[in-house]
């Protein structure tokens, strides 16, 4: 079912990772993204995918998790390194009609699905550690100099956390509301494509309705505990780097130093 | 041969996942034609994934569901048909209306059955007479009806196929007491024009009481107790045990038996009680 995917998932546990501040695990998750592209080379690559590694192993969450969040973009993996198997420059090794494999291809492919999976893995570890509520909390925060150009960071932020909160609630509203057509003999399985669209209009104008009477009940709710937008609100849990925050900064700097000097004294490996 | 049978079935959910749970543990039992059956348990008793059961909404891990002797799920293809005779009444079912006209929504369920336009009007407009709406809301988008109304518009939508079993999950959950009545007795009187099956999940042990001739007690996916309703609140300790109570009136009959007076113990609503008490009084004698 739907509830299966485990991309963007959060695992609730007590390991390092879980405990650094979300500002600073969002920052050097971008920093690492950008990175996995500043990598020039198999020795920087690898550089990279240690750190992703040691990132996986340090966040205490199962390995089938991480594989289970790699199979929704298994496609586009196998898609991309298949062209790149057959784009490569040089001697052909196996010719197939019109299409050529070359030590540059295959090369090339290893190359563009290892930053492909690493991007994934160093993203789930973000979401895996770190709770929906924490990270719009640390976006709200990172965005806070936006506020200068008047751009609604608060509400923004206050948008998202509800928009996450409510993914499983409706999940569980279109289940059973399917259950309930499928009672009165909704056929959601066969026919057509035409005839499958159709098949939805009874599941989605009942979600429509329950979601608008959702959101009627959380504005009432909002309002009754006085929420007024974000002016003049403090915060529960003030956040501060702490020692291992600063630890963890340092770690991921160095290793981005390191790819930096790799790509400029050993060039030109791929 | 039994309406209804399960044969040891069980049901998990996420087997083979850390968050695997068993909702209905090895159960057995048949329902007759024509019974009133009333179903109750805690929550998280496993009721509800019972009843998902019978109609084929979920497939047993193991075990077979049979109706009329056949096995539902020998042809998975023609589940369909399964659920047009056993009809099933969600918890909070007005949320899944969404025709434009109250007419049309009752009649969606005839319509899948394959009837023709008409057929399916007239099975809705007779639906709509069983559970009491008035002819001028049938025109009316449901969307504006009262709560009390949408739920009567949902129930007809499923009594509109005519199932031979219908079940209803909590329908008088949210209703105020009069409303509550007026549909339990509408339920009672189509239950006895059409001489077909019941099942009524409640909470209500007055409810209950009033209306069903057998109940099954669910405990931990089992069956605790699957017997006639008069025998099953005579049964008070083991009830209390599950988290379940017996009607009021029944507890208080119960009390006064036990303090000698000659009552019966297992009076099950507030008429019988009436009629036990009334000629006590006026007697004024004692045991």
């Amino acid at each position: 079912m739907i509830r299966d995917i485990t991309l963007g998932q959060f695992v609730p546990g007590k390991s390092i990772l879980h405990r650094i501040d979300p500002r600073v695990k969002l920052l050097l998750t971008f920093l690492v993204i950008v990175f996995l592209f500043v990598a020039g080379n198999f020795i920087s690559m690898g550089l990279m995918v240690a750190f992703v590694l040691l990132a996986m192993i340090l966040s205490g969450v199962s390995l089938r998790l991480y594989l289970k969040s790699m199979k929704a973009i298994l496609f586009i993996v196998i898609f991309t390194s298949l062209l790149n198997l057959f784009y490569g420059s040089g001697e052909p090794l196996v010719q197939l009609g019109f299409l050529k494999i070359t030590l540059d291809g295959i090369l090339r492919a290893a190359y563009i699905s290892l930053r492909i999976i690493c991007l994934v893995f160093i993203s789930s570890v973000l979401t895996f550690t770190t709770s929906p509520t924490d990270l719009t909390d640390a976006l709200e925060r990172l965005m806070k100099p936006l506020r200068y150009i008047k751009v609604p960071v608060h509400e923004i932020a206050m948008m998202m956390t509800i928009a996450l909160r409510f993914v499983p609630t409706l999940l569980e509203e279109t289940d059973k509301i399917m259950s309930a057509q499928k009672a009165r003999g909704a056929d959601l399985e066969s026919g057509g494509i035409f005839q499958r669209i159709r098949a939805l209009v009874p599941i989605l104008i009942p979600l429509f309705v329950s979601a608008f009477r959702r959101a009627y009940d959380l504005a009432m709710a909002m309002e009754c505990r006085c929420y007024h937008g974000g002016d003049g609100r403090t915060k529960m849990k003030q956040l501060h780097l702490r020692s291992h925050d600063y630890t963890i900064i340092a770690v991921t700097i160095c290793v981005c130093a390191g790819v930096i000097l790799i790509n400029i004294f050993l060039p030109g490996m791929v | 041969m039994a309406l209804l049978e399960l044969r040891d079935v069980t049901y998990i959910y996420g087997d083979n996942t850390p968050f695997r749970s068993v909702a209905v543990d090895h159960v057995s039992l048949s329902i007759e034609e024509g019974e009133y059956i009333g179903v109750i348990g805690h929550t998280g008793s496993g009721k509800s994934t019972l009843i998902q059961q019978f109609n084929g909404l979920l497939r047993p891990t193991s075990g077979q569901v049979l109706l009329r002797g056949k096995d539902i799920w020998a042809e998975p293809k023609k589940i369909r048909s399964v659920r047009f005779a056993v009809g099933m009444v969600f918890q909070y079912p007005e949320h899944q209306l969404f025709e434009e006209t109250v007419l049309r929504d009752i009649a969606f369920g005839p319509k899948n059955m394959g009837l023709s336009e008409q057929e399916a009007e007239e099975r809705a407009r007779a639906a709509a007479g069983f559970v009491g709406l008035r002819e001028e809301l049938l025109e009316k988008s449901p969307f504006e009806l009262s709560g009390g109304e949408k739920r009567r518009v949902a129930i007809a939508g499923v009594i509109a196929m005519d199932p031979d079993v219908l079940i209803l999950d909590e329908p008088t959950a949210g209703l105020d007491p009069s409303g509550r009545n007026l549909l339990l007795n509408q339920i009672e009187k189509y239950h006895q024009e059409r001489k077909n099956t019941v099942l009524l999940v409640s909470h209500s042990m007055e409810d209950i009481a009033k209306a069903a001739d057998r109940l099954l007690v669910m405990n931990h996916g089992k069956v605790e107790l699957f017997e006639d309703t008069k025998s099953v609140f005579l049964k008070e300790e083991q009830l209390e045990k599950i988290g379940l109570r017996v009607p009021q009136i029944t507890k208080i009959m119960r009390s006064l038996y036990d303090r000698g007076i000659p009552v019966d113990p297992g009076a099950l609503t507030v008429d019988e009680a009436i009629d036990a008490l009334v000629p006590l009084l006026k007697g004024g004698e004692r045991r």
